[in-house]
C-alpha cells in the first residue's frame, strides 16, 4: 500500500460533521479495514469533529483541520481547532463528564475505545489537536504471521 | 435524517431513518418533544433502527433526553430493529440501562 495524505480545512458548523465522516471513511477504505472497523472510525471522526464545533468554538465560527495520512498500513487522523482548548484534559476524559446536560460526555470514551491510540494536546485560547491512529486487525495478523 | 412518528394508544413509535448526529439531533428533540407536549397521555416510546445508518454521542444524547420524559410518567423506552454496531454503541455509552432492545416492533407495542 502507497503512502497517502490529505488535508482538508472547513468551516465549524455541524453540516460538516457527516462531511468529515464520509471523507475519513473513503479515505480509510484504502486499507484493509472491515465494516466494523469503518463503522467506528466514523463514530470516532464525528466525535472529533462534533467537539470542535460544540466545544472548541462553543457554535462560534471557526476554522476545522482534517489532517489524513496513511503510512506503514495505518491510518491517522488528526483534527485540529483554534478554540477556547481543554482547561481539565483527564476530567473531560471522565466518562459521562459533559459540559452540556443534554450531552452523554461520552465522545472522548468513543474516540479512545474505537481507535488503536487517541492522543490530546490541547492549550487554552490556543486550540486544540486530536490525533486518532488505527491499523487494520487484518494487517496485524498477516504481519504477525510473517515475523 | 427522516421521522416518522406513529401513535397507538399509548405507545409512540418512531422510526428514525438516515443519520443521528450533531447535526440532525435538534430536529430529533424538536420533533418528539413537541408530539410528547401535546400528547400528555404518551407513556411509552419506540425507537424503530431498522433505516438508521448512524448514530454517534449526539444522537445517544437526544435518546437520553426523550427518555427523561417518558420516566416522569412511569413509562418505558424499548428500541427494534437495532444493527450490531448500534447495540454496542448503546452498550458501551450505559444506555441500556434505561432503554431495552425487544425482538421485534408487535413485542414492544405490547407495553400499551
Amino acid at each position: 500500500m502507497k503512502e497517502n495524505y490529505l488535508l482538508i480545512t472547513f468551516p465549524s458548523i455541524p453540516e460538516n460533521v457527516g462531511l468529515a465522516r464520509v471523507i475519513v471513511a473513503s479515505f480509510a477504505a484504502q486499507l484493509d479495514f472491515t465494516l466494523n472497523e469503518l463503522e467506528e472510525i466514523r463514530v470516532a471522526t464525528s466525535e472529533a469533529v462534533s467537539n470542535c464545533v460544540i466545544h472548541a468554538y462553543r457554535e462560534q465560527s471557526g476554522e476545522i483541520q482534517l489532517e489524513l495520512k496513511i503510512q506503514d498500513e495505518t491510518l491517522s487522523i488528526k483534527v485540529i481547532d483554534g478554540g477556547c482548548g481543554i482547561s481539565d484534559l483527564d476530567l473531560a476524559k471522565t466518562a459521562a463528564y459533559s459540559t452540556d446536560p443534554e450531552r452523554m460526555g461520552l465522545g472522548l470514551v468513543f474516540m479512545e475505545s474505537f481507535m488503536d491510540q487517541m492522543t490530546i494536546e490541547s492549550q487554552l485560547n490556543q486550540g486544540t489537536q486530536v490525533l486518532m491512529v488505527k491499523k487494520p486487525e487484518r494487517s496485524k495478523d498477516s504481519n504477525d504471521d510473517g515475523q | 435524517m427522516n421521522l416518522e412518528l406513529k401513535q397507538n394508544g399509548r405507545v409512540l413509535t418512531v422510526v428514525v431513518s438516515g443519520e443521528l448526529d450533531l447535526s440532525t439531533s435538534p430536529d430529533f428533540r424538536r420533533r418528539i418533544g413537541d408530539e410528547l407536549e401535546q400528547n400528555q397521555g404518551i407513556q411509552h416510546l419506540i425507537f424503530d433502527f431498522k433505516e438508521t445508518s448512524f448514530v454517534d454521542s449526539s444522537g445517544l444524547g437526544a435518546i437520553l433526553g426523550r427518555y427523561r420524559t417518558i420516566a416522569k410518567r412511569d413509562g418505558k423506552v424499548s428500541a427494534v430493529n437495532v444493527p450490531p454496531h448500534l447495540v454496542r454503541l448503546f452498550e458501551l455509552s450505559g444506555l441500556l440501562k434505561v432503554m431495552t432492545i425487544d425482538p421485534s416492533l408487535e413485542e414492544a407495542e405490547k407495553y400499551d
